[in-house]
């Protein structure tokens, strides 16, 4: 009887429980400002070529890090748990290969998106005394700052994706971030709709930083332009999910004018719940992933690509090399540009021979292996 | 040996009924009223059409999930074989309709492997099976990621699609009938069938009440508990093919579902410990549980409420069942 109820419990605590996180500061209107100055810049660096390019960069004297090659480069992995990781994991490896004749070893750990491993990862390879230069892609920003700078005073150190807490590091590559999605994707939304249209947010999950602030600055615009936001649920980042709740709004308001996104992994499921319920399609913003790229050509679509484009996997490489060659890198944030894709820039970026889950900002084309080693077809 | 709910003799009186009617029914009709307050489309057959497709993988899973439970066992590899079904069927056909007969094959062949490895560690190797399909579901998430390299490559043909996603419209009264809700009807009819209707769910019944008095009764019990599991996943994959035709390819579209078919039963009265439940509580309670889930939506509720007041409802609703059981003696 005892363990039948302890069973009981179990099962009900295990679903009533699916981890919820405390809300940090995600809503800095200074930091959106300052995103939104960046969007405006004009980026500077090698045309074409957004990974080497910077928006408004200092440069760095890494002189003090100079010595001979080949180098061994160590790199700590937040996780390679979703495509879009997956995606710039294999960016990372490629660039390696672009420039192997300054990279006697390039040896990774994969923390599985935990941060105790992560934090034991960083560790051992100061401990190890194998490595010349650290990259890490944090898995969480608090957590990770103390074995960041504990590396730094053993190593050069360079952060790229997710932050930390601490300049430390030589430089901290990454796109302009949460709040410039926010802005670029509420501000399509708003131009179409007139006031009082009718919005559904569909969100992965609480608490990650890039996602919440993706939403504050969009709700912001929503906001201020009188716009009507129906409903903002998280979805898991699941399809079935995604379109479940889709469907229950469209059930529920008769009419959704328009999806916005957190994240556009789930931009196809939302759409299918509108095409099942026999409606007109929504406006939509979604991401540059293909399986939505095809789906907006296919149908369309009034729709709108932000990105959080994986080719910045490439430029810690790069940055790696220049720091241990002595040469000044862009630091000690490195900013990259974040472009998005438009109803006039879609064509150049669908291409059915990828994976539906491939994202297309991945900056690969010219890569050695592309598009066999992204999963594509020639 | 104890026998199923559904199979005790029948009495009189209202009264009677209603004490004998499954819990989960009743909570079952409470929840729709509800939703059918807020949401008035959802009285409408198309309205409930529309709720029974999609809770139609999770009635599915559960009527799988039942075999095992009722045996005395879990499968908690069924989510996980799942997300293995929808990642599989799109590396699988690729795209190519043409792929699609075979590729449903060899997802079926391998929810019987999974089925037979569960049933090996758990008879043979005498792995409690919490533990051994434990470790299963983290062995298949793990191929799931290897297969397709965490990005699961070609779309799924509509053909494939065809079970989770297509509904026959402009039906007489009805006026939308999905096909995933002809799929939940065989199923179901088939589990209920399989489990109170012939010698070998008596079987189950007997070892999941008393595995030792059934061995010696001259039961096959290492047969019977295979026998579960590849039941369980055969549902499993059944439910996977209806979900990726609903939702299409998604990396973690079966995480934490074999928790929620586990709770669908526990919820239509099906004993967590062994020997005891019926098919049609085990649907009814994975109809209450998506009730549930959709309510709660409809309500538009904080997530961290929405939790809270999921799992308040849950164990209410299973102690409630307990407590009327205990008093029908």
């Amino acid at each position: 009887m005892t363990r039948r109820w302890i069973g009981i419990v179990v099962a009900a605590a295990s679903l009533a429980f699916a981890g919820t996180a405390m809300a940090q500061n995600f809503d800095d209107p200074k930091e959106f400002e300052a995103s939104k100055q960046l969007l405006e810049m004009k980026p500077q660096g090698p045309e074409g070529k957004p990974w080497e390019q910077n928006l408004g960069g200092k440069e760095v004297d890494t002189s003090q890090y100079k010595k001979a090659g080949p180098y061994h480069i160590c790199f700590s992995n937040a996780g390679v748990n979703n495509p879009w990781r997956v995606v710039g994991w294999t960016d990372m490896q490629a660039q390696v290969e672009i420039q192997k004749a300054d990279i006697a070893s390039f040896t990774a750990a994969d923390a599985e998106g935990k941060d105790d491993k992560q934090i034991s990862d960083i560790n051992a390879f100061v401990s190890s005394g194998k490595c010349d230069v650290l990259i890490v892609s944090p898995n969480t920003t608090a957590a990770l700052t103390p074995a960041v700078e504990a590396a730094c005073k053993a190593l050069p150190v360079v952060v790229f994706d997710r932050g930390v807490l601490t300049e430390c590091p030589v430089t901290f590559v990454n796109p302009i971030g949460g709040y410039g999605w926010g802005i670029q994707t509420a501000n399509f939304i708003a131009e179409k709709l007139p006031k009082g249209g009718k919005v559904l947010a569909l969100r992965i999950l609480p608490g990650v930083d890039v996602l919440e602030t993706r939403w504050s600055a969009a709700n912001r615009i929503f906001k201020e332009k009188g716009i009507d936001v129906v409903g903002a649920e998280f979805t898991d980042g699941d399809n079935a999910k995604t379109k479940a709740i889709v469907e229950d709004y469209i059930n529920r308001f008769g009419k959704i004018d328009a999806i916005w996104m957190d994240a556009g992994a789930t931009a196809v499921a939302a759409i299918e719940a509108f095409e099942d319920a026999g409606q007109p399609f929504p406006i939509i913003t979604g991401e540059d992933q293909e399986d939505f790229l095809v789906k907006w050509k296919k149908e369309g679509l009034t729709a709108f690509g932000p990105t959080y484009p994986t080719y910045q996997w490439r430029s810690p490489i790069i940055a790696a090399v220049k720091i241990l060659k002595g040469e000044p890198v862009i630091g000690p944030t490195w900013k990259l540009p974040q472009p998005v894709i438009t109803q006039e820039t879609l064509d150049q970026y669908v291409n059915e021979k990828m994976p539906p889950l491939h994202y297309a900002m991945c900056g690969c084309e010219d890569m050695p292996g592309y598009p066999e080693t992204w999963g594509g077809k020639k | 040996m104890s026998s199923a709910a559904a199979s005790e003799p029948r009495k009189g009186g209202v009264v009677s009924v209603l004490r004998k009617l499954n819990i989960a029914v009743i909570v079952f009709v409470v929840l729709y009223a509800a939703i059918a307050i807020l949401q008035p489309n959802y009285i409408e057959p198309a309205g409930f059409m529309n709720f029974l497709k999609r809770a139609t993988p999770l009635a599915v899973l559960a009527c799988g999930q039942i075999f095992v439970l009722v045996s005395g066992g879990f499968d908690l590899s069924m989510g996980a074989l799942v997300t293995l079904t929808v990642i599989g069927g799109s590396m699988l056909t690729d795209n190519d309709p043409g792929n699609t007969v075979w590729a449903i094959g060899v997802l079926y062949a391998i929810g019987i492997a999974v089925g037979l490895v569960n049933g090996f560690v758990v008879t043979v190797l005498r792995v409690p099976s919490i533990i051994a399909t434990l470790g299963m579901l983290l062995s298949l998430n793990g191929v799931a990621m290897m297969w397709s390299g965490g990005s699961p490559r070609g779309y799924l043909p509509d053909n494939l699609r065809f079970f989770g996603r297509y509904a026959f419209r402009d039906v007489p009264l009805i006026g939308t009938f999905p096909i995933a809700v002809i799929v939940l009807a065989v199923v179901a009819v088939l589990a209920f069938w399989g489990l109170q209707r012939t010698v070998f769910g008596k079987r189950v019944f007997a070892i999941g009440d008393n595995p030792r008095a059934a061995e010696l009764s001259g039961v096959r019990v290492d047969r019977t508990r295979f026998a579960a599991f590849i039941l369980s996943a055969l549902a499993a994959v059944t439910g996977g093919i209806l979900l990726a035709g609903f939702g299409g390819v998604s990396v973690d579209v079966g995480s934490g579902l074999e928790l929620q078919a586990i709770a669908a039963c526990v919820i239509g009265g099906v004993q967590l410990m062994g020997g005891r439940g019926s098919v049609i509580g085990a649907v009814a309670g994975a109809l209450t549980l998506f009730a549930l889930f959709t309510l709660l939506n409809l309500l538009g509720l904080p997530q961290p409420l929405k939790d809270t007041a999921q799992g308040v409802i849950l164990i209410s609703a299973v102690a409630s069942g307990a407590w009327r059981r205990r008093r029908a003696g």
